[in-house]
């Protein structure tokens, strides 16, 4: 597989959808408009917990221009479970996330839908449905959540993951890995550090809101337009909400501007076909930037205790960790994620690793890029940056003492194949960034990051047209660049330029069944379903030449896009190319096309380490990132620089979460920054151009050696941020993000000590 | 017959034991054992994905497993 030469893989055309995004002609979620369309809109709880008594839809009713309603009541009650691949999903909790039955949950849980004639008059509906509210005391966070006799969310959980386990709680889950002796281990230890680490709910951001065009026809079938990572998880999710046979549905995917895990559960999307029902027209309905704060899946805010031992050389003897993870409203963090990856990287001979998952009055998380890894890394690779400075070591040192290599067995079971942890630290450390010098108030962070990376179902077709181009076809919303993948994966199989490939997104009525796009899987899993189907196509080419010869096909080579004879060969034209094929498709049996479908293992572990440089200014606490490099083991780089891309834009995200995002709670437990202007993400000027080193250590689970990219990167940034404040200040701090009010105070609590470098 | 790992959270279920052989030409018979074994493990089981001699799958079913197969049950991960 390394030897391979590939002509098409590794190059960097221009997007096929680029044009059409940057010229605005690209339609997205919220760009549909049908005849006779109706406005939907969604009211929503202003209580973080509450019961609710009643809902009078009466006086709404007879606002004009409006033509339907639906509360919980519209909505069957079902207890099934939908495998929707990245997760076993209880449609139970979806549903009633989507619409409150009973209780609300957090503040903006929707209790009522409305369909008018114009978004005013959906408002004016809004404001005169009467809901009358038992309030609830809220639980915000886990040391709420856990304490005694603290609210309890749900009468009938128990702690799934212990044995016996008595209810009502609020703690869904309690998870464990361990390996070897942990006291033994610390007993060996020279130095032992112990922190407890606290990171904020965040959201993932995405700058199109969330939004849907439904109709529901006379003949029971309906249509849903929408901006989603996963159109056939959309499919599955409201045709068992909603109560209709899912070979009644079918589902469009828009252009998608951005998801990262937060478009996969659905909200809108169940309430506009329930409203479509209801009224007989199709309904539109558009989440504002302050509903998708309050009322769309941000990710867990967690609380952490790492515990790390090690000898004066830097091997660590043993290490523990104790993750507890926000669930929000229902069961479901990632937790398990968290404890899994916490010490991937690393090849620890004991630890022990608990985790808990635990709802609290917030919206339920949702995915959110590397679900659970960032916070866990945080807390680890912070701790181990404190072992270094106490024991004098290097950084990228007491990483490579203690990194994992193939054959070492991973913390949550099998051995690892080939991984690219060292061939990073060596990267690193021959950097110029590593050695760089560094000035006064400035400080130098490290950190290393782990993702599984995703696998699962996909489908491609690939269709062959008689000038020799191509268009291949899949489910998979393109949200990374996908489709140039995908072209360049066609070209490269059939030696055909990658401007002659069209690649094509299709509806759940068009494509194969495909997983979502999300875990890191597309290049790797779909990518190896185009791969396949492309190969399909190019053994019927060989068959076709086979015919235009007279010669048996397996005579026929296929070498740089063209079919080679057999020696003696003398009719032409030989070779043939795919066009010289195709344009006798209608001559040789018809029209060509290939189609593969798989279900792939989850792809090799992904791994990454990030530099980050950074300048605290003592009189304000601002935090100024100078200069950034992200390294990643990327198995393949199918198109570079959308790998680059989704390293910076990772490596951007996570820098936000370090330094600036966070939801604000009141006492009440409603939201008070459910804006971009409260909400501080980083933007362009925020940030140096993000350098990236693109490590390839070929995965053997892909032809191409494709390993996944698009998760690991937000894991490392939070550590990297945070060691380099604490270079930069001398202050550990362990609770995000490094505002500036948190740095400042910092700053002043430790007595105003001298900042520099240390 | 396979070597099974369990991850220690999933112990107390099988009475302390977290290395089993198992018996089974796939994942789902064997799977369909450790709960008939285990019977309080049998709901455990439908968060778990399945790594087969590395190879992890999160949707365990009939991939096949081979006498001297490794198997080790890891927590299913969601991705983003």
């Amino acid at each position: 597989m390394s030897e391979r030469v590939f002509k098409y893989i590794g190059t960097r055309p221009i997007r096929h959808d680029g044009v059409d995004k940057v010229t605005g002609r690209a339609n997205y979620g919220a760009d549909l408009t049908l005849p006779g369309m109706l406005h939907g809109a969604v009211l929503r709880s202003p209580h973080a917990h509450a019961r609710i008594v009643s809902i009078d839809t009466s006086a709404a009713e007879a606002v004009a221009g409006i033509k339907a309603i639906v509360t919980g009541k519209d909505f069957p009650e079902t207890t099934a479970k939908l495998a929707l691949g990245e997760a076993a999903i209880d449609l139970h909790d979806i549903a009633d996330n989507v619409i409150a039955r009973t209780k609300v949950l957090y503040g903006g849980h929707a209790v009522a839908a409305v369909a008018a004639t114009n978004p005013d008059a959906a408002r004016e509906a809004l404001s005169k449905i009467n809901v009358v509210y038992d309030v609830l005391k809220p639980v915000l966070t886990v040391d709420q959540a856990t304490a005694p006799n603290a609210p309890i969310l749900h009468d009938a959980m128990v702690t799934k993951g212990v044995k016996d386990a008595k209810g009502p709680t609020n703690v869904a889950a309690r998870m464990e890995l361990k390996r070897g002796d942990v006291e033994k281990g610390f007993a060996e230890a020279d130095v032992v550090v112990e922190r407890e680490y606290r990171t904020p709910t965040v959201h993932q951001g995405y700058i199109e809101p969330h939004a849907c065009v439904a109709r529901f026809g006379e003949d029971g079938r309906a249509v849903v337009w929408c901006s989603t990572q996963g159109p056939f998880a959309v499919r599955d999710q409201v045709a068992a909400i909603v109560g209709i046979d899912p070979a009644l549905v079918k589902v469009i995917p828009s252009e998608i501007g951005g998801g990262f895990g937060g478009k996969i559960v659905v909200y809108l999307e169940p309430l506009a076909v329930a409203l479509s029902r209801k009224a007989q027209r199709p309904v539109k309905m558009v989440m504002s930037r302050d509903e998708v704060f309050k009322a769309s899946g941000p990710t867990s805010g967690t609380k952490i205790r790492v515990k790390i031992g090690a000898k004066r050389d830097g091997t660590v003897t043993a290490a523990s960790a104790s993750l507890y993870y926000e669930a929000g409203a229902y069961r479901g963090s990632p937790a398990g994620a968290g404890m899994a990856c916490a010490y991937a990287p690393y090849k620890f001979p004991n630890f022990f690793i608990e985790a808990f998952d635990v709802v609290v009055n917030k919206p339920k998380v949702a995915a959110y890029r590397a679900p659970g890894s960032p916070m866990a890394s945080f807390a680890v690779e912070s701790t181990l940056d404190e072992i270094a400075r106490e024991l004098r070591l290097d950084a990228v040192d007491l990483r490579l003492k203690n990194a994992a290599a193939e054959g070492d067995h991973a913390p949550y079971g099998p051995a690892y194949g080939p991984i690219g942890v060292k061939t990073i630290l060596d990267a690193v450390k021959n950097h110029p960034h590593w050695s760089a010098p560094l000035g006064r108030n400035q400080g130098r962070g490290l950190a290393l990051g782990f993702w599984f990376n995703g696998g699962m179902n996909s489908s491609a077709t690939v269709l062959l047209n008689p000038d020799g181009s191509a268009a291949v076809i899949t489910g998979n919303p393109d949200i990374g660049g996908t489709r140039a993948a995908q072209a360049l994966m066609v070209s490269e199989e059939l030696g055909i330029p990658v401007e002659r490939v069209r690649p094509i997104v299709a509806d759940t009525d068009t494509s194969g069944m495909t997983d979502v796009t999300g875990g890191s899987r597309v290049c790797y899993a779909t990518g190896m379903a185009v791969i396949n189907a492309a190969r399909d196509v190019r053994e019927q080419l060989r068959a076709r030449a086979a015919k235009i010869w007279d010669v048996d096909v397996e005579s026929i080579k296929w070498e740089d896009g063209q079919a080679i004879p057999p020696p003696g060969v003398e009719k032409a034209p030989h070779p043939l190319g795919v066009a010289d094929i195709g344009a006798k498709m209608a001559h040789t049996g018809g029209p060509i096309v290939g189609r593969a479908s798989l279900y792939a293992p989850m792809a090799g572990p992904g791994f990454g380490a990030h530099i980050c440089d950074l300048e605290v200014d003592p009189e304000t606490g601002r935090t100024t990132i100078l200069r950034y490099t992200a390294f990643q083991d990327v198995g393949k780089a199918v198109h570079p620089s959308y790998v680059e891309g989704q390293i910076q834009g990772g490596a951007a995200q996570g820098i936000g979460w370090a330094l600036n995002e966070e939801y604000v709670y009141n006492p009440s437990g409603l939201m008070e920054n459910a804006g971009f202007l409260d909400y501080r993400m980083p933007v362009a000027s925020d940030l140096p151009m993000i350098e990236t080193v693109l490590i390839e250590v070929a995965n053997p689970l892909h032809p191409y050696g494709v390993r996944g990219v698009g998760e690991v990167p937000i894991v490392p940034p939070l550590a990297a941020v945070a060691n380099a404040v604490r270079q930069a200040t001398g202050i550990r701090f362990t609770e995000l993000p490094l505002s500036p009010p948190r740095v400042l105070a910092g700053i002043e609590q430790a007595s105003r000590q001298p900042v520099g470098v240390s | 017959m396979a070597t099974v790992h369990l991850p220690s959270g999933l112990t107390q279920f099988t009475g302390g034991l977290s290395t089993l052989t198992i018996e089974a030409p796939r994942v789902a018979d064997l799977l369909a054992t450790l709960a008939a074994r285990y019977p309080e493990l049998g709901p455990q089981l439908d968060q778990v994905a399945v790594a087969v001699d590395g190879e992890i799958y999160q949707d365990p079913g009939y991939q096949a497993v081979r006498p001297t197969s490794e198997v080790h049950l890891v927590p299913r991960i969601a991705g983003g």
